[in-house]
C-alpha cells in the first residue's frame, strides 16, 4: 500500500511523471500499429453478422408429445455441437405447447438435412415432411435499425464536438476526443472481428456503450488538463508540461477506474466464454472490456498526445514554452551567488537557514529533511498570516521588520 | 467557498425519504421482480399472415410500421420479422393479459378516411329510407332540392377541372347531362385519359343527393351484431359483403352507437388518413372518456382524391404526372382538387356547419364516430370520440400516428406462447458473475480507500437499490423489459457509477496533499469533482438522449437504460455520497487522519511532518 500511495504523491506533485506527452513518436506509433492491425484484421477476418442482420432461416418442428424448455436447451446444444455451417449459434424456443422453433443462419441444402438428422435423432417419432416447417425470417435489425441508429450516432457526435468545443473553450480537444474515439471504435471492432464472435445486437450495444465511454473518460482527463493549463499559466511549465503533469496527477485515477470499471465485465466475460460456451452475453461482454480498454488506453496516452501535438504551433503556447525554459535556466543558476568554502571562511551557526533565499519557486532538495510532505498551500486560507509567495524582486526593508517590494519605474526592472 | 451552510445530515435524510417512497410505489405496484424480455422469459408470439400477393416494398414497409407500433416507446424490445414474404412473426416479451388488444394493434390496418354520411339508419337527414329503393331516384335529377342545400351556399360543384366525369357509365338516373354532371360514384379508371379529379365540394354534393346504385347497394345489405357488414344470399344465408375498402369507392358500413349497429351509406372519402401530421389519445378537458385527437396537415403533397395512381399534386397545387409534368394547372377556389386536407377539412365544415348531415370517421371500414358539425374548423385539429378505454385509445393513436399498412392481414392470426431463447443457465450464470465481479469490485474499494471504501460500498448498494426500483417502476408503467444484454449493461453501469467516486476521492487526496486539512479538502475536493462529473455525464446524457429520440427498436431501449443509469449515478452522487463523506468528516475518525478512515497521511504517500526542534548544528557549505 506503501509504495502504491507514495506513487500516487509523487505523481500528483511532479517528482516523479511518466512522460506520456513527451515521447510523441513511441505513443503515436503504438496506436497507429494497433489500430492498423485492428482494420487489417476487419478486411481480412470481416465481421460475422448474426440473423439479426442477415435474415436466416426458421424451422418450426411439432412435437405430438409435447415439448418443454428443458427439451428447447437440449436441442439448441445438440445443434451448437453438431458443427453445421451456419447453425453455431442456434435459437430454440418453445412455442405453445407442442412445437419448438429452430432458428438459424441461412442453411444450405446439406445444412438443412444436417440439422434434420439431429433433430431427427432427438425425436425419432416425428415426420419431417409434415411437422418440420422451415420458413425464411427476414432480418429484425434490417437497414432500417442500422440507417436511424447511424443518423443518431452522427448526431451525437456533432452534439459532443461541439459541447466539447463550448466547455473547454477549444475546439482541439474535440478534435483530440473524437481521434481517440476512432481509435477505440476501431480496435474494439477489429478485436471483434478477431475474436469470430457473431455480431449481435447485444455486440452493437456494447458498441454504442463504448462511444459514450471513451469520450466520458477523455473529457475527465481533458478536464484536468484544462485546469491545469489555465491555473498555472505563471509556473515554469509549457503547455506540454503541464498537460503532462495533468495526465500523471490523473493517472491513478484512471487506474483505479480501469480497475473498477474491467473487473465485473471481465468476470463476465470469463464466465459466459469460458465457463458456458457460446452465449449471448460473451458478445456484449467482449465489446465492453475491449472498448473500455482502449478508452482508458487513448485517454491517457492518445488524447493528450494530439491535444498537445495540435496545440504546438499555436503562438501562445509556442511563447509559454520558451519562458518556462528560461525561467528554468534562471532558476537552475540560483546559486551561483552561494560562496564556495574556501579554507580561511569564517563558521558561523546558526544562520544559514534563513539566509536561503525564501523567494518561492523550486524547493530546494532538502538534504535534511528528505520525504514527500505537504507542500504548503500558496492560498491564503482565512487563519493566521500566510504571506504571498512574491513575483516580483524584493529586497531587505528595515522599517518594517519585513522584505518589501522594490519599486522601480518599468523600464528600470529588466527583462523577465 | 462554503459561505452555504452544509447539512449533510439533512440531505442524506431527505435523499432516504426520496427513496422510501420510490419503494412505496414499487410496493403499490405489487411487483418486486421486474419483467423479463424475450429471451429470459419468453412471450407472445403474433402470426400475421399478408391477404393477396404484396409487393416487397410493401411488405417490408408494413414490417416497419409494426415495428414501429410495438416498439413506439422503445422500452418494450419487441421483436419484429418477415418470414418468406407471407407471414409477419411479432414477439412481444412477457405474457401479455390483453392479448385481443395486442393482436388488434398489430393487425389493424389502420386506414383511416373521413368520408360523408349520405344516409344512415339513426340520421336525420337520410335521402335512401330503406324501403323504396328506387323511388327517390328524382332526388339527383334536382340538384337544387337537395335536404342540405338549406344554408343557400352554393352547392353547385366545379366541374370544370373534371373533363372526363362526363362519363359516369352508373349514373343511369341523372340525365345525361354533360356540363354539369352529379358525381358519379363508379369510375372506370382504365377508359379514362385524364386524370379522374375530386374535390370535398363533389363529395358534398354527392352526399346530399347519393347515386341511385348506392343507394340500392344501401338497401340490399345489412349490419350484423358484430358490426359487420353482410348480405343475403340465395339460399337466404347472411355471408360477409365482398365490399373493398376503397377511398375512390362509396361505401356501406356499420358502426356503433352505443350498443346499436348502425348502417351508413358514405362518401368517397375526402380525407386520408396519410394526411394526419400527428395522433395522440387524452381525455378532453370537460370530458369523461378517453379520445384521440388528431392534427389533419395540409401537406399539398399528400392530398388525396386523385386518380388514377401516376396523377399527383405537386407543392404549388398542381396536378401532375410522373415525370412532373403539370398536366393540369391549380385550379382556383373551393372545388381545388389539390387542397391539402386541413382546407378539406375545413371547407367541409363550414358546408356541415349548422346543418344536422353528419360526417364519419372510418377504420378499417368500420364507423367510429358520425359527429356533425359544431363550429367550421380551420386548423384540422379534430377528436375521435367513441367508447375507448385508455389502452384501446393510446392503441389507436399509436396506429395512427405510424400509419397505415399498405397491405392487409387475415383477420385469423395465429397468437401462441414462446419460450425463453435463453438456456436457463445463463441468467444465473450472469448474475452469478456479475454478483463474483461486483464484490470483487467492492473489496478492491475497501482495500485501496478504506473507510472511504465504506462509502463506496453503501453508495454502489444505494444505487443498485434504486436502479432495481426504477426498473420495476418502469416494467410496471412503460412495460419495461429486462434482457440479458440489459442485466450485463447494468452490471457495466456500475464501473462509471463507481467512477464518480474515484474520482471524488481521488480529488480529495489531492486536495490533502497541498496541505489542507480533511474537511476542508472534502468542500474544495467536492467543487472541483462536480465540474468533472457533470461534464463527464453531459457526455453519457447526450448519447443517451439522442439515441433514444434516433434510434429505433433495441438501440432506442439502450439509450433509454442508459439514460437512466446515468441519471441515477448523479443523483446517487450528489445526494448520497457527498453529504454522507461531509457527514463523515465530522467525525474523528476520518478527520484526524486515523489509518482506517484512508486519508492517513501514510495513505496519500506523505511522511510525518519534520521535527521542529531538531537543529542540527553544522556548518554552512
Amino acid at each position: 500500500m506503501g509504495k502504491m500511495s507514495r506513487l500516487g504523491n509523487e505523481l500528483y506533485n511532479g517528482h516523479k511523471s511518466v512522460d506520456f506527452v513527451g515521447r510523441k513518436a513511441l505513443f503515436y506509433v503504438i496506436s497507429l500499429v494497433i489500430v492498423g492491425l485492428a482494420i487489417t484484421a476487419i478486411a481480412v477476418k470481416p465481421l460475422n453478422f448474426g440473423v439479426e442482420f442477415r435474415g436466416g432461416t426458421e424451422q418450426k418442428i411439432q412435437v405430438a408429445s409435447g415439448v418443454d424448455q428443458a427439451e428447447a436447451d437440449e436441442l439448441r446444444e445438440a445443434i451448437a455441437d453438431a458443427d453445421i455451417e451456419g447453425a453455431a449459434n442456434p435459437s430454440v424456443t418453445t412455442a405453445g405447447d407442442d412445437s419448438l422453433v429452430l432458428t438459424t443462419e441461412s442453411l444450405s441444402e446439406e445444412g438443412e438435412d444436417e440439422t434434420e438428422a439431429v433433430i431427427l435423432d432427438l425425436y425419432p417419432e416425428i415426420d419431417p415432411e409434415q411437422d418440420i416447417s422451415v420458413q425464411d425470417v427476414g432480418p429484425s435489425w434490417g437497414r432500417e435499425v442500422a440507417e436511424r441508429a447511424l443518423i443518431g450516432i452522427a448526431v451525437f457526435l456533432v452534439l459532443v464536438v461541439l459541447f466539447i468545443w463550448g466547455y473547454f473553450r477549444e475546439w482541439k480537444m474535440s478534435a483530440a476526443a473524437l481521434a481517440a474515439l476512432f481509435h477505440d471504435v476501431a480496435i474494439t471492432i477489429g478485436v471483434y472481428a478477431l475474436s469470430g464472435f457473431q455480431v449481435t445486437p447485444a455486440a452493437v450495444t456494447g458498441l454504442l456503450a463504448i462511444l459514450g465511454f471513451s469520450l466520458y473518460d477523455t473529457v475527465v482527463v481533458f478536464d484536468k488538463i484544462k485546469e491545469n493549463t489555465t491555473t498555472l499559466r505563471k509556473s515554469t511549465e509549457s503547455y506540454s508540461d503541464a498537460a503532462n503533469l495533468a495526465v500523471n496527477q490523473t493517472l491513478v485515477r484512471s487506474i483505479n477506474t480501469s480497475i473498477v470499471a474491467l473487473i465485473p465485465i471481465g468476470a463476465i466475460l470469463y464466465v459466459s466464454a469460458v465457463q458456458l460456451g457460446a452465449s449471448s452475453l460473451q458478445d456484449l461482454a467482449l465489446a465492453q472490456f475491449v472498448g473500455m480498454a482502449a478508452g482508458v488506453y487513448s485517454s491517457v496516452f492518445l488524447a493528450p498526445r494530439i491535444l498537445v501535438h495540435l496545440k504546438s504551433s499555436e503562438t501562445e503556447v509556442v511563447e509559454q514554452a520558451r519562458r518556462a525554459r528560461a525561467r528554468k535556466r534562471a532558476l537552475a543558476d540560483r546559486y551561483a551567488a552561494v560562496p564556495v568554502f574556501k579554507d580561511d571562511m569564517p563558521i558561523v551557526d546558526g544562520e544559514p537557514a534563513e539566509q536561503r533565499p525564501a523567494t518561492g519557486g523550486l524547493p530546494p532538495a532538502d538534504e535534511e529533511e528528505p520525504g514527500n510532505r505537504a507542500r504548503p498551500s500558496d492560498e491564503a486560507l482565512g487563519k493566521g498570516r500566510v504571506a504571498p509567495a512574491q513575483t516580483r524582486p524584493v529586497s531587505q526593508s528595515s522599517s518594517s521588520g519585513r522584505q518589501q517590494p522594490v519599486r522601480q519605474t518599468r523600464s528600470k526592472r529588466g527583462k523577465k | 467557498m462554503a459561505t452555504r451552510r452544509h447539512r449533510p445530515g439533512r440531505t442524506l435524510v431527505v435523499f432516504f425519504l426520496g427513496v422510501a417512497v420510490l419503494f412505496g410505489l414499487v410496493a403499490l405496484g405489487q411487483t418486486w421482480k421486474p419483467a423479463l424480455g424475450l429471451d429470459l422469459q419468453g412471450g407472445l408470439r403474433i402470426t400475421l399472415t399478408a391477404l393477396g400477393d404484396p409487393s416487397d416494398e410493401n411488405f417490408e414497409e408494413a414490417r416497419r410500421i409494426i415495428d414501429q407500433r410495438v416498439n413506439g416507446s422503445g422500452v418494450v424490445e419487441a421483436e419484429v420479422t418477415a418470414q418468406s414474404g407471407e407471414y409477419i412473426v411479432v414477439e412481444i416479451p412477457g405474457s401479455t393479459e390483453n392479448r385481443r388488444e395486442t393482436e388488434e394493434l398489430v393487425r389493424r390496418q389502420a386506414q383511416l378516411r373521413f368520408r360523408l354520411v349520405a344516409c344512415g339508419e339513426q340520421s336525420p337527414v337520410n335521402p335512401c329510407a330503406s324501403g323504396a329503393p328506387l323511388g327517390r331516384a328524382p332526388l339527383t335529377l334536382e340538384p337544387s332540392d337537395k335536404p342540405g342545400g338549406k344554408k343557400g351556399r352554393n352547392n353547385e360543384p366545379s366541374y370544370t377541372t373534371s373533363p372526363t366525369d362526363t362519363a359516369s357509365p352508373t349514373d343511369t338516373a341523372s340525365p345525361s347531362d354533360t356540363t354539369s354532371p352529379t358525381d358519379g360514384p363508379a369510375e372506370d379508371p382504365e377508359g379514362e385519359a385524364g386524370p379522374e379529379v375530386r374535390t370535398a365540394q363533389d363529395e358534398i354534393t354527392w352526399a346530399a343527393s347519393p347515386d341511385q346504385e348506392s343507394i340500392a347497394l344501401y338497401n340490399s345489405l345489412q349490419c350484423n351484431d358484430e358490426g359487420a357488414v353482410v348480405m343475403t344470399d340465395e339460399q337466404g344465408e347472411t355471408v360477409p359483403a365482398p365490399q373493398p375498402d376503397d377511398p375512390d369507392q362509396p361505401l356501406v358500413s356499420c358502426g356503433f352507437r352505443g350498443d346499436t349497429v348502425v348502417k351508413y351509406l358514405l362518401s368517397r372519402s375526402v380525407i386520408e388518413g396519410t394526411e394526419l401530421s400527428d395522433a395522440s389519445a387524452g381525455i378532453p378537458q370537460g370530458d369523461v372518456k378517453w379520445a384521440v385527437s388528431i392534427d389533419i396537415g395540409n401537406d399539398k403533397d399528400k392530398a388525396h382524391p386523385i386518380s388514377p395512381e401516376p396523377w399527383t399534386c405537386d407543392g404549388d397545387g398542381n396536378i401532375v404526372d410522373e415525370d412532373d409534368n403539370v398536366v393540369d394547372a391549380k385550379p382556383a377556389g373551393e372545388g381545388d382538387p389539390c387542397a391539402g386536407g386541413e382546407d378539406d377539412f375545413e371547407t367541409i365544415s363550414s358546408q356541415l356547419v349548422d346543418t344536422e348531415r353528419q360526417f364519419a370517421i372510418v377504420l378499417d371500414g368500420t364507423v367510429l364516430s358520425d359527429p356533425t358539425m359544431e363550429a367550421v374548423i380551420y386548423d384540422g385539429k379534430s377528436q375521435i370520440t367513441g367508447d375507448f378505454t385508455e389502452e384501446e385509445a393510446s392503441n389507436l393513436a399509436n396506429s395512427l400516428k405510424f400509419g397505415a399498412l399498405p397491405i392487409a392481414f387475415d383477420k385469423d392470426v395465429t397468437t401462441e406462447d414462446v419460450g425463453p431463447s435463453l438456456a436457463g443457465d445463463q441468467l444465473t450464470a450472469g448474475l452469478t458473475a456479475g454478483g463474483i465481479g461486483l464484490g470483487m469490485v467492492m473489496l478492491y474499494c475497501l482495500l485501496y480507500y478504506r473507510g472511504l471504501g465504506m462509502v463506496v460500498v453503501g453508495s454502489l448498494f444505494v444505487a443498485a437499490a434504486v436502479t432495481y426500483a426504477m426498473v420495476l417502476l418502469l416494467s410496471e408503467a412503460a412495460g419495461f423489459t429486462l434482457t440479458l444484454p440489459g442485466i450485463a449493461g447494468l452490471i457495466i453501469a456500475v464501473g462509471i457509477t463507481a467512477d464518480s467516486f474515484v474520482i471524488y476521492f481521488e480529488r480529495i487526496r489531492d486536495e490533502m496533499r497541498e496541505g489542507k486539512s480533511m474537511r476542508v479538502a472534502v468542500e474544495t475536493g467536492w467543487a472541483r469533482a462536480r465540474v468533472t462529473r457533470i461534464a463527464a455525464n453531459t457526455v453519457s446524457m447526450l448519447s443517451a438522449v439522442v439515441l433514444y429520440i434516433f434510434a429505433t427498436g433495441a438501440v432506442k431501449g439502450f439509450g433509454f437504460a442508459l439514460g437512466l443509469s446515468t441519471l441515477i449515478d448523479l443523483a446517487v452522487l450528489f445526494w448520497f455520497t457527498k453529504p454522507l463523506v461531509s457527514w463523515l468528516a465530522q467525525f474523528k475518525l476520518f478527520n484526524s487522519g486515523h489509518r482506517l478512515s484512508g486519508l492517513s497521511r501514510d495513505t496519500l504517500g506523505l511522511d510525518a511532518p519534520p521535527a521542529r526542534a531538531a537543529t542540527p548544528a553544522g556548518g554552512n557549505a
